[in-house]
């Protein structure tokens, strides 16, 4: 599974980009969070408040419930600002 | 059409080539956004856009086709920039060419709206006292609200 870091996530995180395989309990966005958490303070910092995370899986954007197995592209950015 | 790129566009050219040909074409309008050298009120000297590659082409040709589904087009075009830019520079482009002006200006108020909460940008703002994240904003949020 390839996760991907962008703006201050990525700062926190140390880290733009990496391939990961979580436990296989971890179907869904949130579980993947969850476990993410665990490898690391920069990563449980990049998602102590979730109202200001978003996520999007295979490049749509998703909620924390939306499923995820091996081989999925996740991103997890801030609310976004462009224009 | 939809572009991502570096590279500053010139205004004159994208909105003639839009409507070359095309003589159904009544009218274009459109929107430029700019780097402003404030932000509340601190100096920002530069901006660096961040995007996501892939992503980003998707959702803004999922928002141009949204454009066209609801307005009766005869073009349109969005181009975005990413990278570092200046206070003055263009950031942004949004344009729509239809047989009449309304659904031209309600058209390009719609892309824009719906690119500001949608696509996936971030912007690092470059002020005095160091460079920081730009928050996304709720008026942003009640803007693209308004057109569903």
């Amino acid at each position: 599974m390839k996760i991907l870091y962008f703006a201050w996530m990525r700062g926190k995180t140390g880290i733009g980009e990496e391939d990961v395989a979580p436990p296989a309990e971890v179907t869904d966005v949130a579980g993947l969070i969850g476990w993410l958490k665990t490898r690391g303070p920069g990563f449980e910092d990049a998602f102590a408040n979730m109202d200001v995370v978003r996520a999007a899986v295979n490049q749509e954007f998703v909620e924390l419930d939306a499923p995820v197995k091996a081989g999925d592209e996740v991103a997890f950015f801030p609310p976004v600002t462009g224009g | 059409m939809i572009r991502v790129q570096k590279e500053d566009f010139d205004l004159g050219e994208e909105l003639r080539a839009l409507g070359a040909g095309n003589h159904n074409i009544g009218g274009i309008t459109n929107f430029v956004g700019l780097v402003r050298d404030m932000a509340g009120d601190e100096h920002v000297g530069a901006m660096t856009l961040e995007h996501y590659p892939g992503m980003t082409e998707k959702m803004l040709e999922k928002i141009e086709a949204e454009a066209n589904e609801r307005w009766p087009l005869e073009a349109s075009l969005i181009i975005h920039r990413y990278g570092r830019m200046e206070p003055g520079e263009q950031i942004v482009l949004v344009a729509c060419a239809s047989p009449h002006r309304e659904a031209a200006f309600e058209a390009c108020h719609f892309l824009i709206d719906w690119l500001k909460t949608k696509a996936p940008f971030w912007k690092l703002e470059e002020k005095d006292g160091g460079a920081s994240w730009v928050n996304a904003r709720a008026s942003d949020d009640a803007a693209a609200a308004k057109w569903r």
